[in-house]
């Protein structure tokens, strides 16, 4: 597919790739698929094609997929919708990374969008094809269309005998006029056979066996592997260097200084080692003798961070919302609450470190990217080697993790300078203690709740002051007018009536570079908000499921406050739903073995619904998880299987920011490096995890993401249950559950 | 100075630093991708092999300790992944982003060499080096039951 040009808008191109004639549709894809993240990159990228499907004489059948594959499921997901409103046979269908083209695709991938993005591009394209397939047999045969259907694979006219696979149709279908998008008829969901059923992941095999290509196995003749050497302290740069050392280790071929990048790309420089493998390019490094210019962040630890937080708080904040007046009900409250929540920044920590592999030749290069964001990466190669976008190929790799960091391309620029100062293929690859150290992190964040209870035990009053570093303040350096946009999501329109509703943010500034995080606000939004309420809910001495069934109230859609133009309400019965379904299942109500206790909470994120009842056990200063019951409803599952899949491994995730992440400052600097400092959450700590989807038949919604926010409050509320002690600080420490 | 070793089954020479790391000379020198790079200090057990039938971390074995040695990594398992363990790792589709699983696999198909039938908390301990970011451990315990129960099934019908 590389040699395919640019498709105009529902037109079929016909090139002449390898085997054949080949049937390519592309189509428009929904601008705000990826809305809010990364809006300066999108920008940049307005012409949003998105999903191909070749089909050659010889009848292969390979779907394109112009989504990044990063663990997600998307390479199956995504292909399943194509092949379903083509009648293909699963088990047949082959699957290919689209080559980096962004006039034809919507690479982007993040924001937990690409299913709910895709969904009906995916599905018109799809359907255009068959029914050019119908008409071509029906042309073939001399019969009406009508009679004609898609199946297996092929169109069928009466007995099985009068069947045309699709190889043999498509030089004829190409030809045809191409069916209006909006009105080409889709399938009867009540006929699906593909979409809805549970389907092993397209690459597994290739993922139980070593085969699969990761970014940091692209392997390129005569190429380099090389490190950098970066200034620990945010900011610093390079003040003067001697590599004489480094040139004496075996292997090394070349050391050079590069410049930091700011805005955008966020890189550090330092100083490249680049060696005929890893191993010399790390001892390479190792001795550098390097001198720091530290720069003004160096002064920088988590312990000023925390003062800042407390002066912020000190002071009434901007007003992000205010309804009614929260502070004349608080003032005259009878029952008054008030909490203070904590969280540290937190690192992704993907398994497969940051890495990229470019090329750059005077007259084009090629890049081999494990990038949610291929089509930035060749902006940035272009940019780089001065070369025109086109002239640049970027292959998208399968990514070992990317949870938001690989939508950075603080790694792609890097690699980018180094190669062009080389000449050669180079690999720049980031040890554990590069990714750790210098990463892109999920805010640090401090919030003061105060809340009010009427005598009938109603929300009379909400008030939540948040100061953060900001991510929004990372992306918009020069006004900062609206850091909020990007720090409260549900936490600015919450399911809970209350007549007096008051959020207030300050900015809280800080060097440490951020990011979005697996569910990104909503890690901490989630956990303050279903902490809070739970803490209403013993204030007033009710049950925390019936109390916040009791505060959702009557079913209605409650606009999204943070972006009300996007008209996405959240449906309050769909959150009733999933709170009641995860109750059932868990036995919310009825008695527990000795020792274990039970919490729970429900979440609105990416346009899905989440609830979890989380049993936990507390002994000697420690948590134990044992068991967590999950209801989700991100309307009509494509791949239940995947959905259910992406939440035990969102519970994990959300599991280790209640547990262990936290990245702290010291000197400007990162103090974690590994992962004996940086700890994971390991088998022994895995409980066992039911997931409960809902099987709607509302539009697909995001998945990837929407199961994190609700595990960390459901655990400390049932930590609560157990032994009375509000958790309000994250990682969870020893010394709050004494 | 050349290291000789046997990788896989087949005799393998080679030619580097003799402090080098094992991983680093199968992905690097030997091009053999499948052990993977974690973090370098043995803390993730995503570049575990087999040495002399041991799973072993990869990233800190200098390959001169290895000579003499027979090493498996995940491409020697088998031809075409149908080592029981691959088999029920396809079957309980156990990877997401999948980076972590050849280390999870062999640290799994060393496990079940030593204990055919492990309960859980045998697999808790023998997993407990390895990390997956995914947080697939609860696939992970299925499908190593499942493998346990292919080779006693494998095992009866050769019997």
């Amino acid at each position: 597919m590389a040699n395919a040009s640019v498709v105009n808008r529902r037109d079929f191109l016909k090139t002449g790739a390898a085997g054949g004639v080949a049937l390519v549709i592309g189509f428009h894809l929904s601008p705000s698929a990826f809305a809010d993240q990364a809006q300066e990159q999108e920008r940049k990228t307005p012409n949003p094609f998105d999903a191909w499907v070749r089909v050659t004489p010889d009848n292969n059948v390979t779907l394109i997929l112009g989504k990044s594959e990063m663990g997600q499921g998307i390479m199956t997901a995504l292909p399943m919708i194509l092949a379903e409103e083509l009648c293909l046979d699963w088990k047949r269908v082959k699957i290919e990374q689209a080559p980096t083209n962004p006039k034809i695709y919507d690479h982007g991938t993040g924001g937990s969008g690409s299913v709910s993005g895709s969904w009906l591009p995916m599905r018109r394209a799809g359907a255009a094809a068959r029914e050019m397939f119908v008409s071509a047999a029906a042309a073939r045969w001399n019969v009406n269309r009508d009679t004609c259907k898609a199946q297996d694979g092929g169109i069928l006219h009466g007995a099985r005998k009068n069947f045309l696979a699709y190889g043999e149709l498509v030089s004829d279908a190409a030809k045809l006029p191409v069916p209006d998008f909006n009105t080409v008829p889709l399938k009867n969901p009540n006929d699906f056979t593909i979409i809805g059923h549970d389907t092993r992941r397209f690459e597994g095999r290739d993922k139980a066996t070593g085969g699969a290509i990761f970014g940091l196995d692209s392997r390129v003749p005569g190429m380099l592997f090389a490190v950098i050497a970066r200034c620990p302290v945010f900011g610093g740069k390079v003040k003067s260097f001697d590599a004489t050392k480094t040139k004496a280790v075996s292997g090394v071929r070349d050391v050079f200084a590069i410049d930091p990048v700011g805005q955008g790309a966020f890189t550090a420089g330092g100083v490249a080692v680049l060696a005929d493998n890893s191993w010399a390019a790390i001892q390479g490094r190792k001795a550098l003798q390097i001198t720091w210019d530290e720069g003004p962040a160096a002064s920088q630890s988590s312990g000023s961070l925390r003062q800042q937080f407390l002066d912020n708080a000190a002071k009434p904040g901007k007003v992000v919302r205010n309804d009614g007046d929260a502070g004349a009900s608080l003032a005259e409250a009878t029952k008054k609450i008030e909490a203070i929540y904590e969280f540290p920044f937190a690192a992704h920590a993907t398994m497969e470190p940051m890495n990229c592999t470019v090329h750059i030749q005077p007259d084009g290069a090629e890049a081999w990217v494990p990038t949610q964001a291929p089509q930035w990466a060749q902006q940035i190669i272009a940019q780089t080697a001065k070369l025109p976008p086109e002239k640049v190929i970027v292959h998208t790799t399968l990514m070992g993790g990317g949870f938001g960091r690989r939508y950075q391309a603080d790694f792609v620029m890097e690699a980018a300078q180094v190669a062009k100062v080389s000449g050669k293929p180079v690999m720049v690859f980031w040890t554990r203690e590069d990714d750790m150290q210098h990463g892109f992190y999920r805010p640090a964040s401090y919030h003061h709740f105060s809340g009010a209870l009427d005598a009938k035990g109603n929300l009379a009053a909400w008030k939540h002051f948040q100061t953060s570093t900001s991510i929004e303040a990372m992306w918009n350096p020069k006004g900062e007018e609206n850091p909020e946009k990007s720090e409260f999501a549900t936490a600015a329109f919450i399911p809970y009536q209350t007549p007096n509703y008051r959020v207030e943010y300050t900015l809280a500034k800080s060097s440490v570079p951020r990011a979005w995080w697996r569910s990104v606000e909503h890690s901490t939004s989630g956990f303050v908000v279903e902490s809070f309420v739970d803490e209403l809910a013993a204030a007033a001495g009710a049950d925390p499921l019936e109390f916040r069934l009791r505060l959702i109230g009557e079913d209605r859609k409650i606009p999204d406050f943070t972006n009300p133009k996007e008209n996405k309400p959240l449906d309050t019965a769909r959150l009733k739903g999933v709170l009641r379904i995860a109750a059932e299942n868990a036995g919310w109500g009825k008695p527990l073995p000795k020792g274990i206790s039970r919490g729970i909470a429900g979440y609105y994120s990416f346009e899905s619904y989440t609830a979890a009842v989380v049993e936990v056990g507390v002994k000697d200063g420690a948590v134990k998880v044992h068991r967590i019951v999950y209801a989700v409803d991100c309307g009509r599952p494509i791949n239940p299987e995947g959905v259910r899949a992406q939440v035990e491994s969102a519970a994990i995730y959300g599991l280790s920011a209640a547990l262990h992440d936290a990245i702290t400052i010291s000197g400007g600097r990162v103090e974690q490096s590994n992962f004996h400092n940086y700890q994971m959450p390991r088998i022994g700590e895995t409980p066992k995890t039911e997931v409960h989807v809902v099987m709607s038949q509302e539009e697909p919604t995001g998945i990837g993401e929407p199961g994190l926010p609700v595990v960390a409050p459901a655990m400390c509320n049932a930590i609560f249950a157990a032994t009375g002690k509000r958790i309000r600080r994250l990682p969870i420490r020893a010394e709050d559950l004494a | 100075m050349a290291t000789s070793f046997t990788l896989n089954g087949k005799a393998q020479s080679v030619d580097v630093s003799p402090d080098m790391p094992l991983l680093w000379v199968l992905r690097d020198t030997l091009n053999m991708t499948g052990t993977k790079f974690g973090c370098g200090m043995a803390l993730c057990g995503a570049c575990t092999v087999h040495i002399n039938g041991e799973a072993t971390r990869s990233c800190i074995t200098p390959v001169s300790s290895v000579a003499g040695k027979k090493i498996t990594t995940i491409e020697g398992l088998s031809a075409d992944g149908s080592h029981p363990v691959q088999l029920a790792w396809m079957e309980e589709d156990v990877p997401q982003c999948g980076y972590c699983q050849s280390g999870q696999i062999m640290s799994a198909v060393a496990l079940l060499s030593k204990k055919p039938n492990p309960t859980d908390t045998d697999i808790d301990d023998a997993m407990s080096g390895n990390i997956c970011r995914c947080g697939t451990y609860q696939r992970i315990r299925k499908a190593i039951h499942r493998a346990a129960s292919m080779q006693a099934g494998k095992a009866k019908s050769a019997a």
